[in-house]
Order: structure tokens, then C-alpha cells, then sequence
């Protein structure tokens, strides 16, 4: 979707690099040799976008212009209709299993408004710093994220966990995690990477982590997993 | 940025950082912070520990591995960007050749992250 995308606005000098947040990037590579990409198409084994952007899930995006400057910061980014969110309302919730039909229930309150989005990024491709989406400097700021103590605490533990895991100790890399879900529970792709390397099906409650997707979601209520973009 | 030892060398540190040690301090675009004496080691080298202290920046440590994690800054604006400047990324594509996000300057970048998971 990205690469259709980026072959649209390219011509308006608008360059797409995407970023997989995969400790294991042949976890990642088939769906980058599918899309076949012309963009630059990157892998963050340690999530080290998260804490240099503020990134909190997937996707999210930043806008960077010409001079190298934000013009908005992280923000749910979505380049159309996503086919998955999509297939989960053609399912017949009554053929599933109790527990896949709550979970799916609840997943069907995502929100998303790719029209929207789509509308925003082709204006900034279009107008450049006259687009009427571009913010200041300060506003920039403004809305960036707050970080504080334990955010900061919570990226280092998941880069050490990362840094674990990839020695090959996985068992060291888990309480390291926790504690980076713990200090910053509103970070999903934290938790998400972590209790999908124990339960890739459903990301479901294992011995390892005292959470899951499901029972996390819950707690906030899906329809606030993607924060609505502000104009 | 992952650490085996305290002291490191300033080429070591900016990288892993962001942060540009100068004359001023520790710098980011416009910001500087200024450090004390004992942030410079002997040979060149950095205490991260001083610097971490004066940027709010946690350093986690494992000991059963002897390594350390040193996370993000937190003093200067309390939020996910120190300033609008990007900060600089440099990661390798798939096929493991080094990219820098800083070599698109001159066009507009929507940089994205997604994930198989």
C-alpha cells in the first residue's frame, strides 16, 4: 500500500522510508519482498524509532520536510483502507470460537479514517510548506508526546531486552520487557513484539508477561487505539 | 544505545545519541546543555555517567550480561523531541546496507513505521 502510494507522490517530490519494528527481520522480510518497494524500506530490530520519534504503535509516521525539519509529529499514519481491519467485519462472528469472537468484537472498534489521512498527505505532497497540515516548530513540540522518566527508563529496558535476545539469550531479555511494559503501558509495539515472540497466534496471555492484546485493549477501550488525527 | 563500558569515545556517543559534544556542552540543534569538567575523561573519552545525569537520561544496566542500555533524554523539553530538527536515523535495509534518513535532505520525507507482528 505504501509503495502505490509512494509511486503517486513521488513525482511531487515526497519520499516514503518505512521502518519495521521486527527484532527478527525474516519476521519482516516476506512482506517487504511483496511489496517490492522502490522507497527506502529499513529494519529497527530495537525500536530506536520509538524514542527518537515518539512512535507508540504501527503504523505511526512523522512528516519530515525539504530542510530536514518536522513539520508533524508522531501520528497514526494510514496509507488507505486496511485490508485486515476490513476482513475482520466480514466474518461471521457466530462461526467462531467464544473467545476469538470477543476478541474480534473488540477489534472491530479500531478506528481509523484513511480517507482523511490520504486527503492530508496529498495536500503537504501537493503544497509543500503552504500545506494548510504543516505545523510550526512549536506546535511541533507541542504535540509531541510527553516523556518523562519512565518512558525514557522503558526504552532503554526494551533495547537491552532486544540486545538479549539477540545474543541468543531470550530468557534474559523477558524481565527487561516487563518492566519496559510496566514503565510505559501506552507503548504497544513494546508489548506487542514481546508477547508475540511467546504467542505469535493472538498475542495472548503467556507465563511470560502478566498482559495481553486482548485483555490491554480492553482496558482502553479499542475504539481509542489509534488516537484520531488532529488536522 | 548499548554500552559494555561507561567511558566511550565522542564519535561513539553522538552516534548512538544524537547528541553533538562541543566546547558549549552537549548539543542538539540550537540546544546546548552545558557539561561539568568531569564529563571528559582521560584519552578523549566520555563518562556517559556525568552526561547521563545532566541530560535525564536513564542508564539501566544487566549484570548478569555486564551491559548497559542508555535511554533518551528527558530535562530539556520533557517530550518525545527535543526539538523539531529531525533527529538523525540510521538503520540498514534488508539486504543490511547502512541507510541515513539524513540523505533524503532536499525532499519531503513521510517516514513510517509499520511492523509484521
Amino acid at each position: 500500500m505504501w509503495q502505490a502510494l509512494r509511486e503517486r507522490l513521488h513525482p511531487s517530490g515526497l519520499e516514503i522510508v518505512t521502518v519495521a519494528l521486527d527484532v527478527d527481520p525474516e519476521a519482516a522480510r516476506p512482506f517487504v519482498e511483496a511489496a517490492a518497494a522502490q522507497h527506502p524500506s529499513l529494519i529497527d530490530r530495537a525500536h530506536l524509532t520509538d524514542e527518537r520519534f515518539g512512535f507508540v504503535n504501527v503504523p505511526n509516521g512523522v512528516w519530515i520536510d525539504e530542510a530536514g525539519m518536522i513539520v508533524r509529529p508522531a501520528e497514526p499514519v494510514f496509507p488507505g483502507h486496511n485490508p485486515v481491519l476490513q476482513s475482520f467485519r466480514k466474518i461471521d462472528l457466530t462461526t467462531l470460537e467464544p473467545e476469538a469472537a470477543e476478541m474480534l468484537r473488540e477489534a472491530r472498534k479500531i478506528t481509523s479514517d484513511p480517507d482523511g489521512y490520504l486527503a492530508m498527505i496529498e495536500d503537504w505532497a501537493e503544497h509543500g510548506a503552504q500545506s494548510r497540515y504543516v505545523l510550526s516548530p512549536d506546535e511541533v513540540l507541542r504535540r509531541a508526546a510527553p516523556r518523562g522518566v519512565d518512558e525514557a527508563i522503558a526504552a532503554a529496558h526494551f533495547e537491552l531486552g532486544e540486545h538479549l535476545h539477540r545474543a541468543g539469550d531470550h530468557a534474559a531479555a523477558i524481565p527487561h520487557w516487563r518492566e519496559a511494559h510496566r514503565r510505559f503501558p501506552s507503548n504497544w509495539t513494546y508489548k506487542r513484539q514481546a508477547w508475540e515472540l511467546e504467542d505469535p497466534a493472538r498475542q495472548g496471555r503467556t507465563d511470560a508477561y502478566d498482559s495481553s492484546w486482548f485483555e490491554d485493549i480492553k482496558k482502553i477501550g479499542a475504539e481509542n487505539y489509534y488516537p484520531p488525527v488532529v488536522p | 544505545m548499548i554500552l559494555t563500558e561507561l567511558q566511550v569515545a565522542k564519535s561513539t556517543f553522538e552516534a548512538g545519541t544524537g547528541w553533538a559534544i562541543t566546547p558549549d556542552g552537549a548539543c542538539k540543534d540550537e540546544i546546548c546543555v552545558p557539561l561539568p569538567d568531569d564529563a571528559r575523561a582521560s584519552r578523549g573519552r566520555l563518562d556517559v555517567s556525568v552526561i547521563a545525569g545532566r541530560l535525564g537520561m536513564p542508564l539501566v544496566h544487566d549484570e548478569g550480561h555486564g551491559v548497559w542500555a542508555l535511554g533518551p533524554e528527558t530535562t530539556v523539553t520533557g517530550r518525545a523531541l527535543t526539538t523539531a530538527r529531525a533527529p538523525e536515523l540510521e538503520l540498514p535495509d534488508f539486504d543490511g546496507n547502512p541507510f541515513r534518513l539524513s540523505s533524503l535532505l532536499g525532499q519531503k520525507v513521510l517516514l513510517v513505521a509499520w511492523a509484521s507482528w
